[in-house]
């Protein structure tokens, strides 16, 4: 068995998945809906895909339309993140994320941050308020 | 939460499907940012975007049996009349135009299709708690007038419009409005492009409310307006403060409660050539086309540019876009003929990210917004940013240097 940690519920969900990590903040409007890819210059992730990955970064950012649109746009192509790990929430990520039903939590312990990478195996229940980084 | 008893039959169901709904997902937000109750709304702006996800949205709503209890403002999507009589919009997008006004319209929302509801339509007053999304109308309802919004999505803020209440929490409350950082402003602000670009500085100050120093003792709506846009263009802000002249900043330390910054920023006249570097396509070209109004532009904003071009010919297009209250003014006054007699277009109602505009797809713009350059990145536009002077300069000779 893994490390577990403790988080907070945002939106609910229980979900399996590999771990993408990013410093910058988000918006999932410059993403291409086809593949989940960042297209945003100079952003952490250009080039990688969101699809399918528990996505882990500090907030969102952006228009208070964009979050909303982009992720409804991966959404229809079955892009949407598998879940999302957030340090700084705000409504407007939020509010997307539970009308968009992706699993989204915060307040995890700095040593979570400290110990995941790219590509890491994460059971995440927002549920019952726990992330673990499998072994 | 402890919800009352009309909001718990809201959320039962008792009040219809539409604002159960709408009440569920206000009740999860509340939830996740640990909110103790629900606390009434007077007012709100929806930032209406005419895009798939906002129109599913609404729809969904409206098939639900939802109506505004708090008529919102909407912002533009694009104006239909206008781009169907220029043959500039497909049959598609025009339906999906008509589809989000019926929508919005059965709901009871106001439709005032503008991004600046602050500045005319729907001013908040000191202390109000209210529900606007539209990012550069969030940090100006709470900064400038000291209004109470959280940093609604366009869709919390509409289901707050139905239900007239949000969960309280973070800008709502007293002691989440001070200020984090100090963000002493050494560069020269000495237009309203300066705020674009102090604006974009978001990553640079990182997350928290910014409260700046060096500032001019004052500032216009045109140039607050634009640093609200650019913050939440380039990260993520609910309000900030500008000690001696926003309302809830009298001094320094009333801004920070008398508690020390988190952390101090310096921003120089060469961070902001750094970022406009960093965001516009490099200068020393040929442009195809100008735009600007996002956000809308003012009577004052749109007056400058008549006031340039008079008499002269644009050698390209010209878009410039504003509220239909700034339309019919600028009408009015015959503004618009001197606009139309030199080559530009005065549009209301409309947004630059929209569908109205792909005969611009890969043609090289120049504009004085960097959220303008930002968001329409995704239909093909590109823009060479530069202050609004270069800029018309620019649309004149068809080249930027």
């Amino acid at each position: 068995m893994g490390q577990r940690y403790k988080c907070h519920k945002i939106s609910e969900g229980r979900v399996r998945g590999q771990a993408l990590v990013s410093k910058d903040a988000i918006m999932f409007y410059l993403m291409d809906p086809e593949t989940g890819v960042v297209i945003e210059p100079q952003h952490d992730l250009e080039g990688k895909s969101v699809s399918n990955r528990i996505l882990i970064f500090p907030s969102g950012k952006g228009s208070s339309v964009v979050q909303a649109d982009g992720l409804y746009q991966l959404n229809m192509r079955g892009n949407l993140p598998a879940a999302m790990v957030v340090q700084y929430p705000e409504t407007v990520l939020v509010s997307s994320a539970i009308i968009m039903e992706v699993p989204m939590i915060d307040k995890v312990d700095t040593e979570f941050y400290n110990r995941v990478r790219d590509g890491d195996w994460i059971e995440l229940d927002a549920d019952q308020g726990f992330i673990e980084i499998l072994e | 939460m402890i919800l009352t008893q009309e909001q718990q039959d809201m959320l039962d169901g008792k009040y219809g499907e539409g604002v159960a709904y709408a009440m569920k997902i206000q009740v999860a937000i509340g939830e996740s940012f640990d909110a103790e109750r629900m606390v009434p709304i007077t007012r709100a702006h929806v930032a209406l975007s005419n895009q798939e996800a906002d129109l599913w949205f609404a729809e969904k709503l409206l098939a639900a049996g939802a109506k505004c209890r708090i008529p919102p403002t909407v912002n533009p999507g694009f104006n239909l009349s206008f781009f169907t009589a220029q043959n500039m919009v497909d049959k598609e997008a025009a339906s999906l135009m008509q589809r989000t006004h019926n929508a919005y319209k059965a709901l009871g929302a106001v439709l005032t299709y503008n991004c600046t509801p602050y500045v005319a339509t729907n001013i908040p007053m000191y202390k109000e708690v209210v529900a606007f999304s539209e990012s550069s109308a969030t940090p100006y309802v709470n900064s400038v007038w000291g209004a109470r919004s959280n940093r609604e999505g366009a869709n919390s803020a509409l289901c707050a419009a139905i239900t007239g209440f949000v969960p309280e929490y973070g800008l709502l409350l007293d002691e989440n409005r001070l200020g984090d950082i100090h963000v002493a402003v050494e560069a020269v602000m000495d237009s309203d492009f300066k705020y674009h670009l102090l604006g974009y500085m978001g990553k640079k100050i990182g997350e928290g409310i910014p409260v700046f120093t060096g500032l001019p003792q004052k500032i216009g709506p045109e140039a607050l307006t634009n640093l609200g846009a650019q913050l939440n263009t380039s990260g993520a802000y609910g309000m900030y403060h500008i000690v001696g002249f926003t309302p809830e900043a009298p001094t320094f330390e009333a801004a920070f409660g008398g508690r020390e910054p988190r952390r101090k920023v310096v921003i120089t006249d060469e961070d902001l050539t750094q970022i406009l570097d960093q965001i516009s396509l490099k200068g020393h070209r040929k442009i195809d086309f100008a735009m600007f109004g996002c956000p809308h532009f003012t009577l004052k904003q749109v007056q400058y540019i008549a006031d340039k071009i008079q008499g002269k010919t644009l050698k390209v297009e010209m878009w410039i876009l504003a509220s239909s209250l700034v339309k019919q003014l600028a009408d009015r006054m015959e503004i618009t003929g001197i606009l139309e007699a030199a080559g530009a277009q005065l549009v209301s109602d409309t947004c630059p990210d929209q569908p109205c505009w792909g005969h611009l797809k890969g043609k090289i713009g120049i504009t004085e917004s960097p959220k303008l350059a930002y968001y329409p990145k995704r239909r093909g536009l590109d823009f060479v940013i530069r202050d609004l002077d270069t800029a018309i300069e620019a649309a004149l000779k068809g080249e930027v240097q």
